[in-house]
């Protein structure tokens, strides 16, 4: 047991590192690379509780993870980026010192917040929920920081990652909840490509901030 | 007897396959009428059913009321959008191929929203729920102007953010019910874990009401979470801004009150009731102060929902019999009300082209069928008698008051700000000289009249079976 709880701790803990690594990347192909990586980490996760708690259904989760969210999405933004010309692009809004600071602070908070009202649930699914919401408030505070439609869709995407991370972690739940997971990142990658399209099409840019100043005098 | 719940679901979705796939907007408006008329036929026949649950699906008294509702709005809503999307197809705001999706979509989000109201089973609820939401957002972006593409990106973004957060929840609910009720599928079910919710963990169960809280709360529409509502209500179509306001509302605040009974059955745990008057009365209180600076008729009325989801949520929030009898009353009143308002709204930025209320003037005069219908939403909106919301207002008002006159007071200061700004806009929309442009607008006054007079009955007289039916249905909320 020491073992399943070890590994799986490593892997929570590598993907939170990855979640660090997604804030301070200010190059679009490395945020997409290392959205991949976190993926993959994911996969591994979830193919390992699959294993411990004797689930074979999870494979399918992490099977998905991999396929879906580790390489398809990824090449396919990678091809819609190089299409459009952003490659070289580099955004950032706030410094990234700052946002570093900000996520240890909300990493702190997670860990102490799901830590302290989990006392009685087993240790695995304690720790692992706490990462979890680390890893989802990480998405959003990349979501916050960016102002690039191909980023916030990858913040976006990373939350969905801390998401299943922690649904995995809880014993037992369901498959009909991982299965739906997976099928609404599906219908999440169609409305958001969609609106990059869209996007691109009215305003020959993916820059959100572009967006707000549409806004006029509408109130 | 079973057959009437699935057919509530499976209609819609049936409906919205064969839509996809068939040719030609005069055909998929009128089978998008049948389709949910069908499905209300299906939903009234739920009242005949004893109260029953299986590891899925569930039907109390409750979400009976939910379901007919819905389904009700849905038949008058589908009947509006037939004439209502015809003359955006005449003057090119949609095309034909768009017109397609639309059907289909409008029959899956129906779908969408009976699975949520139905489900039994927590994830399958939020399944139901994030469905419909990403539903809209797509209708929402249907005109592809700038304006429609960032209303659904904003709407995108934030129900993403509130759809990732109370599926968080869920997962803390259900390791919260796992220590009692063992692993797998009887801890993710809502009957099960109310009925056990004294053996539930305490801690678990009050951080996951944070997060459904503020997941749920965003799609109700509560202040502070409110701003993704007004830009959807504005730029979509105006059948879905009905269905917004509507429907989709009633069912996040639907999953909110589930759990609400969840937390508020373990006495140990945090009392959820307070929460929700405190969200209540500053949406409400916010949103009437907010009211008065709208220029976009669509936008005034989108934040006219945010003070009533206010209003409906305080009733709740104070609970009791007699207060959760007035919310789920005014719940009713103000879906019916307010989309027979949306559906006038409609009709008049047709007839005048735009959506800024300063360029709308003298309708009394170029349009007086459109003048007399928006006239008497808007009375019956701002709670003036003889209309429904009148009476649940007045019900919620006087048993606030009977328990804590200061809250009282503040409401009453929120619902008399709030008529305020409607009266003075809509003084200036139907009187004064008429403006040009005026178009002539071929609308069905049916599913105007249809809403009106329904609330004009419910004001003046509610039966005796509509009232024990709401007094089970408020027994259940506690």
């Amino acid at each position: 047991m020491n073992e399943a709880y070890d590994v799986s701790h490593f892997l929570a803990g590598l993907m939170l590192v990855v979640s660090f690594a997604l804030i301070y990347q200010d190059r679009l192909l490395a945020v997409l690379r290392t959205f991949a990586i976190q993926a993959i980490v994911l996969a591994l996760a979830v193919a390992w509780q699959a294993l411990v708690q004797d689930r074979p259904n999870l494979f399918i989760t992490a099977g998905l993870a991999l396929g879906l969210k580790g390489i398809v999405i990824p090449l396919a933004l990678h091809r819609m980026i190089f299409r459009l010309g952003i490659h070289r692009d580099v955004e950032q809004v706030v410094g990234v010192g700052l946002t570093m600071l900000f996520g240890l602070a909300l990493t702190a908070l997670s860990l102490m917040l799901v830590l302290k009202a989990t006392a009685s649930a087993p240790a695995v699914a304690r720790e692992v929920l706490a990462i979890a919401l680390a890893i989802i408030l990480l998405g959003f505070l990349m979501m916050i920081t960016r102002r690039n439609a191909v980023t916030q869709i990858i913040g976006f995407m990373s939350i969905e990652n801390g998401l299943i991370l922690g649904a995995t972690g809880a014993r037992g739940m369901p498959l009909v909840v991982e299965i739906s997971v997976a099928f609404s990142v599906l219908i999440a990658l169609f409305v958001f490509a969609v609106f990059v399209f869209r996007i691109r099409e009215r305003f020959d840019t993916v820059d959100v901030e572009v967006l707000e100043r549409v806004r006029g005098d509408r109130t | 007897m079973n057959e009437w719940v699935y057919a509530v679901i499976i209609i819609p979705f049936v409906s919205a396959a064969i839509l996809v796939v068939l040719p030609g907007y005069w055909l998929t408006a009128r089978l998008n009428v049948l389709a949910s008329f069908l499905t209300l036929i299906a939903g009234l026949n739920l009242m005949r059913i004893e109260a029953f649950s299986n590891s899925y699906l569930i039907i109390d008294n409750l979400n009976i009321v939910f379901v007919v509702l819905n389904t009700l709005v849905g038949v008058t809503t589908a009947w509006y959008s037939a004439s209502y999307i015809g003359h955006e197809i005449e003057t090119g705001r949609i095309t034909p191929a768009s017109v397609r999706f639309y059907h289909a979509m409008y029959q899956a989000m129906m779908g969408a929203m009976n699975v949520a109201l139905l489900a039994n089973n927590i994830g399958l609820l939020w399944v139901g729920l994030e469905l419909a939401t990403l539903i809209t957002v797509i209708m929402v972006g249907i005109y592809r102007t700038p304006e429609a593409i960032e209303a659904a990106w904003k709407y995108f973004i934030l129900g993403g953010v509130g759809i990732s957060l109370a599926f968080f929840g869920t997962i803390l609910t259900y390791l919260a019910g796992q220590q009692a009720l063992g692993e797998g599928l009887p801890a993710m079910s809502w009957s099960l874990l109310h009925a056990n919710a004294g053996k539930l963990d305490v801690p678990l169960l009050n951080l996951a009401f944070v997060f459904l809280l503020i997941g749920y709360g965003t799609k109700v529409g509560l202040a502070p979470l409110h701003a993704w509502l007004p830009d959807a209500h504005s730029e979509g179509p105006t059948p879905i801004s009905a269905v917004l306001s509507g429907l989709l509302l009633n069912v996040a605040l639907y999953a909110l009150l589930r759990y609400k009974m969840l937390i508020a059955a373990n006495p140990l745990a945090l009392q959820p009731g307070p929460i929700l008057v405190v969200m209540g009365l500053v949406s409400l209180i916010f949103a009437a102060f907010m009211l008065y600076q709208r220029r976009d008729i669509k936008r005034l009325f989108a934040y006219s929902s945010i003070e009533h989801m206010g209003l409906i949520t305080f009733a709740f929030g104070m609970g009791g019999p007699l207060a959760n009898f007035a919310g789920l009353l005014h719940m009713t009143m103000h879906s019916l009300t307010k989309s027979a308002i949306f559906y006038a709204v409609g009709h008049v930025a047709q007839a005048k082209g735009t959506q800024r209320i300063a360029d709308i003037r003298g309708l009394s005069v170029s349009h007086p069928g459109l003048a007399v219908a928006l006239g008497l939403g808007v009375l019956a909106i701002s709670g003036l008698p003889p209309f429904g919301v009148f009476m649940s207002e007045f019900l919620i008002l006087t048993s606030t008051f009977a328990r804590e006159p200061w809250l009282a007071l503040l409401t009453a200061f929120g619902l008399l700000l709030a008529l305020g700004a409607l009266l003075l806009r809509l003084q200036g929309m139907l009187f004064g000289e008429p403006n040009e442009p005026t178009h002539t607008v071929k609308a069905s006054p049916v599913p105007v009249v249809v809403h009106l007079i329904l609330i004009l009955i419910a004001g003046l007289y509610l039966p005796g079976a509509l009232v024990t039916w709401f007094q089970r249905a408020a027994e259940l909320l506690g």
